[in-house]
């Protein structure tokens, strides 16, 4: 949602006529906002991708410059590597990825039956191994998680992401856009603070791109490596001096979920390169 | 075993230039940076690449590069060879603590 001109309580008493139909405006505009996930409009929407330089661009477009393709060969080993007391590989239920996995990861966060809670595309990898597999959980950020989540994103590559039309959601994503729009840390700001009201502005020497989670796990060049959302959400809130929610936890998992639901139609990238 | 992507072109003319990329995972740890617990961590660096050529005939050394902490991590090497005839590329990759990687890939010269 793009904010209307303010409108200030001070306007002469002679433009309250003016007054009264810019703020019933900015109702229906709420309003609408509120009907559909907000952010950007449709087809405002830009992602990550569009705010970078011709070089950075051409790297994620080339599988061979790639470096986030290194992952995903890494996870491609790994869905094919048998695990746990049964020696059971992914592939051992879920047959090729190329395949079954084709717009999964477009479907993510989603509902787990058994928790009846929203879990992201890591959490689910780390449910198979626990409950399929029995083989410990990955650490999040681990290079493992990391190759799987790239490798089953990377399936999803080209397709628009689809959020599940899944009721019980409803409620964590609506928790989710209240994360995304409540301020906090000691610089006081919330998400959309910057990636709704001033995308495409500078912070210092870098462009705000708008938040879109169309591409994750990104090769970020910052980092020097893959990193998941979650750390990218982390990141931020570091960034605004807030104490990082934890890993996994429910908060960041909602966020992920209203993130998708605000980017919803937008393309998957994985793994993309951003600066 | 360190993963590495290495892209060369299916097939070639004789004479022809060719371009060969190569993308290899590996942290490319300067020996500046402090670490979660403020030591420095210590240096781990590629130090050396290089490219043979074995065209059946004779074994030559086509590209080397040497790389410095300067470089980013994963780095990624892209350079050009005439291709003369069908043989194998031998690629090695050298560095500290005992990294070495060698990969060899197969070219098809008609």
């Amino acid at each position: 949602m793009r904010p209307a001109s303010p409108t200030r309580a001070s306007a002469p008493v002679s433009r309250w006529g003016v007054l009264w139909v810019l703020l019933s405006l900015w109702g229906v505009a709420v309003m609408a906002g509120a009907a559909a996930a907000a952010g950007p409009a449709a087809e405002l929407r830009k992602s990550g991708f569009d705010f970078m330089g011709p070089a950075i661009q051409a790297m994620q477009r080339d599988d061979a410059q790639n470096p986030g393709m290194l992952w995903v060969q890494d996870g491609e080993a790994l869905w094919n590597r048998p695990a746990g007391q049964n020696a059971k590989s992914c592939a051992t239920c879920h047959a090729a990825a190329r395949s079954s996995m084709r717009g999964v990861a477009a479907r993510y966060p989603a509902i787990d039956e058994m928790t009846q809670r929203p879990v992201s595309l890591g959490q689910r990898i780390n449910l198979c191994r626990q409950n399929h597999q029995t083989t410990p959980v990955l650490p999040p950020e681990s290079q493992d998680l990391l190759g799987l989540e790239a490798y089953v994103a990377h399936q999803s590559r080209g397709l628009p992401l689809a959020p599940p039309a899944d009721s019980r959601l409803e409620p964590f994503v609506a928790q989710g856009r209240q994360l995304f729009e409540r301020r906090l840390g000691q610089l006081n700001l919330a998400c959309a603070s910057c990636h709704d009201r001033s995308a495409g502005q500078r912070l210092g020497g870098s462009l705000i791109p708008q938040a879109h989670a169309n591409a994750y796990p990104i090769y970020r060049l910052e980092w020097q490596g893959m990193g998941s959302l979650q750390r990218r959400l982390r990141n931020c809130m570091a960034g605004v001096r807030a104490e990082p929610y934890a890993y996994g936890s429910a908060e960041l998992v909602t966020l992920e979920l209203y993130l998708a639901e605000r980017a919803r139609g937008m393309l998957v990238e994985t793994p993309a390169v951003r600066p | 075993m360190a993963r590495t992507l290495i892209t060369v072109p299916p097939t070639a003319r004789a004479g022809e230039v060719i371009e060969i990329r190569t993308l290899i995972a590996h942290s490319m740890e300067t020996g500046y940076r402090p670490g979660a617990d403020g030591k420095v961590v210590p240096r781990d660096l590629i130090r050396r690449f290089s490219c043979t050529y074995d065209d059946g005939a004779s074994q030559q050394l086509v590209f080397g590069a040497e790389l410095f902490p300067a470089i980013a991590a994963n780095p990624y090497i892209a350079f050009s060879l005439v291709a003369t005839a069908s043989g194998t590329l031998r690629l090695v990759w050298e560095g500290d603590n005992g990294f070495a990687q060698t990969e060899t890939v197969a070219i098809r010269v008609s």
